[in-house]
């Protein structure tokens, strides 16, 4: 099926500073994003980032208090956009008491499907999501994958060209989640265009062309991988360093420095790997006892907590 | 322990369905048996009689006008009159076709000849019985006006009673002497103008309600069945409609149910998300509340049919147009709950609280017609008062299929406000 998707014309998705309030919370805060065709753009944010608020707004499933919407040119709210988006909630939203391809079936009824055209997109769906030897199986008999999957393919039923997966790994065990990568790289792969959001970095890292930071409702970094990393660190490296010392007398030090903590460690941004006999230097004046001391490249993860100060999964 | 208990009493009170079903139902239910079952005077149900008196003599009269001031009982001689024109009075052919056509569950004739030899001791004779048409499908007023129609006799026809006592002594004992007779006609003035009097003042009852002893009582009464005589049990199709409309309410209220798992669960946005629309999603829900609804219906008749002997097959056509009807407000009636309660939980302990209620009031656990007047209007409020009325003029009445217009247009047109009223509240799922 996802061969079939024809090349769209236009740019498929467009947003133009979307803001979303409950009540005195901004959960989406003026965002602005493109999603170029047969592009994977992944929404990075720790929960409550806005991520999800964002994909409802895009689906038409909370209605923006400002900005606008579009796919293919058309406003989110018309049945054009609503043919060429495909969603793929966090929740578990299946037909539990249904079989697999019963669920299927109705939700490709409810786009609008029948007949032939439903028989050929239920079995891509059961194909695509390796659920084909259990298609007539109760929904609520599949194990926690096999259940992630199904939700994943029922947003595909009706072969949209544009997909809004949020958070599909959610409570996945590592072997259910590889499988779900390959199923969203062969989409990938077959040019379909895509939105992504997590906020696990490694998968962001793996499945994304590029990807959008997200905090407290805001797109705070977009860009490649390399590139936000590039343009937060510029070619800087990090620098961690564990001591046996009270985390209090750690932290007091690393502040002098300009370091951050992390955790019961300490982060430093260095130019050159020249500069770690320094630290340790210091620390030693400093009268801590180093343990290990380790220097890496930095990541998705490394950006933002340099940019928020936080840690992704706070 | 204690702490077990803490934790218990907080749960129950911070769950408002638990308590509303621990206090309020039974407080609710134990008020409506009361006013139905305790009796009170002023809430006792009357029963409304049609009496016709074709003898138009002095001992007809009397009894009319006892029967009259019996508090228990609205006698009616003429219907209502039509645009304010008073409408000519009941003859025996419309008395009793009001009988059959439900308008009262009881009418009398007083037939020609009755003043002659109105009463008897012993029961027999030569009387001209009085009729009492009956609806036996209300089991209660024919034997409440049987046993008052002797009690009136008792107490409002004194000289009549004496004078039919003066002629046994005539006929047994050989007559009287001039002086006796003389002594008996004072006497009898005497009640004469006693009753006068009485008949004069206010109406008001007259002494208290005794149970009578129909046929071989002093008043001859020939008691007969106008509708339903060929039909085996009078009270089987009122219980399909009656118990089945509850059930049917239940069973609304739960399948709409699936409205809050699939709002919880997240199926309802991805309803929403596609070409589906609110209006949509509520009416498939709605038809298949119908068709669930219809269906136990069809069940429920069936079933009495075949172990009830209901006449089930001639009665189809009405059949299916009172159980759409019906499906269709109990349908309507689940997705306004549905729309009103915010999880399963609500959802189980308003139903259960309003059904119940809904169906002790509109006449699905005791027939309406045992209830005091004003709760047999509040009766009318309900789906289970219309519903069960019309499936009576179907299978007990065998009214034709037009007759059945009230029942359906009230029906549908509850159907519809409350399909409104549910569409309202579910703009809470749509616009977030």
């Amino acid at each position: 099926m996802a061969s079939a998707v024809p090349v769209p014309s236009s740019l498929p998705l467009r947003i133009d500073g979307l803001i979303k309030r409950f009540g005195s919370v901004v959960a989406v805060d003026g965002v602005t994003l493109e999603l170029p065709s047969g592009e994977c753009l992944g929404l990075l944010g720790p929960n409550g980032a806005g991520k999800s608020t964002l994909i409802r707004g895009i689906v038409g499933r909370v209605i923006p208090d400002a900005g606008k919407v579009s796919v293919f040119g058309s406003a989110a709210d018309s049945a054009k956009a609503r043919e060429a988006l495909g969603w793929v909630p966090q929740e578990l939203a299946l037909y539990s008491r249904l079989t697999s391809r019963e669920n299927l079936e109705s939700f490709g009824r409810y786009h609008g499907l029948a007949g032939s055209a439903l028989r050929q997109a239920v079995r891509w769906c059961l194909d695509w999501a390796a659920l084909l030897d259990r298609a007539d199986e109760p929904v609520k008999n599949l194990s926690g994958g096999m259940k992630r999957r199904l939700n994943m393919a029922a947003g595909l039923i009706h072969q949209p060209k544009v997909v809004l997966m949020d958070e599909p790994t959610v409570g996945v065990d590592p072997q259910s989640r590889n499988r779900i990568f390959e199923m969203i790289e062969q989409l990938h792969g077959a040019g379909m265009s895509i939105i992504y959001t997590t906020h696990y970095m490694e998968e962001a890292e793996r499945l994304c062309d590029r990807i959008a930071i997200m905090d407290h409702g805001r797109v705070i970094a977009l860009g490649a991988k390399e590139e936000l990393i590039r343009n937060t660190f510029a070619s800087r490296s990090q620098v961690l360093a564990r001591f046996a010392d009270p985390v209090d007398r750690v932290a007091a030090w690393v502040e002098q420095r300009g370091g951050i903590l992390v955790g019961a460690g300490a982060q430093f941004t260095v130019e050159h790997p020249t500069e770690i006999a320094g630290l340790l230097d210091a620390g030693a004046k400093a009268g801590l006892e180093l343990v290990d001391i380790s220097l890496r490249r930095p990541n998705l993860e490394s950006v933002f907590l340099h940019l928020t100060g936080r840690e992704l999964r706070d | 322990m204690i702490s077990i208990m803490r934790a218990a009493m907080i749960s129950l009170r911070r769950d408002r369905g638990a308590l509303a079903m621990s206090f309020i139902l039974p407080i609710a239910f134990f008020s409506i048996f009361a006013i139905i079952f305790a009796g009170r005077r002023d809430v006792t149900p009357k029963i409304t009689v049609i009496v016709v008196d074709e003898d138009r003599s002095r001992a007809s009269e009397r009894l009319i006008q006892g029967l009259e001031r019996e508090g228990s009982l609205a006698v009616k001689t003429r219907p209502e009159p039509k645009r304010g024109a008073p409408q000519p009075g009941y003859t025996a052919t419309t008395a009793e076709a009001a009988v059959k056509g439900g308008t009262v569950p009881v009418a009398l004739i007083v037939p020609h000849g009755f003043g002659e030899n109105p009463i008897s001791f012993g029961g027999g004779g030569n009387r001209a019985a009085i009729q009492l048409l009956k609806d036996r499908s209300d089991m209660v007023a024919w034997q409440m006006l049987a046993g008052l129609l002797q009690k009136v006799a008792m107490t409002s026809m004194p000289d009549v009673m004496a004078e039919q006592g003066a002629k046994y002594v005539d006929q047994y004992v050989g007559g009287y002497t001039p002086e006796q007779r003389s002594r008996l006609d004072a006497s009898l003035d005497h009640f004469r103008r006693e009753e006068a009097e009485r008949s004069a003042a206010a109406g008001g009852e007259v002494g208290a309600t005794t149970t009578g002893f129909a046929d071989g009582g002093m008043i001859s009464v020939a008691t007969r069945d106008v509708i339903g005589e060929n039909k085996d049990s009078p009270m089987v199709s009122f219980y399909a409609a009656a118990i089945g409309v509850m059930f049917l309410l239940f069973t609304s209220s739960r399948a709409s149910g699936s409205l809050l798992d699939e709002a919880e669960n997240g199926t309802l946005d991805r309803v929403l998300s596609s070409r589906v629309t609110m209006l949509a999603l509520l009416g498939g829900k709605l038809v298949f509340n119908m068709i669930l609804a219809f269906s136990q219906l069809v069940l429920m008749f069936l079933w009495g049919w075949a172990v009830f002997k209901l006449e089930f097959f001639p009665h189809i056509p009405g059949f299916v147009v009172m159980g759409v009807s019906t499906a269709f407000a109990v349908g309507a009636f689940g997705m306004l709950l549905a729309s009103v309660c915010q999880t399963r939980n609500q959802l189980g302990a308003l139903s259960t609280l309003v059904i119940l209620i809904m169906s002790s009031v509109g006449g699905s656990m005791f027939p309406r017609f045992l209830m005091p007047e004003a709760m047999q209007k509040a009766g009318l409020l309900t789906i289970n008062a219309w519903a069960i009325d019309g499936f009576t003029k179907v299978f007990w009445r065998d009214e034709p299929l037009w007759r059945l217009w009230p029942q359906v247009a009230v029906l549908l047109a509850t159907g519809a406000v409350l399909f409104a009223i549910a569409r309202k509240l579910a703009q809470r799922w749509e616009y977030v």
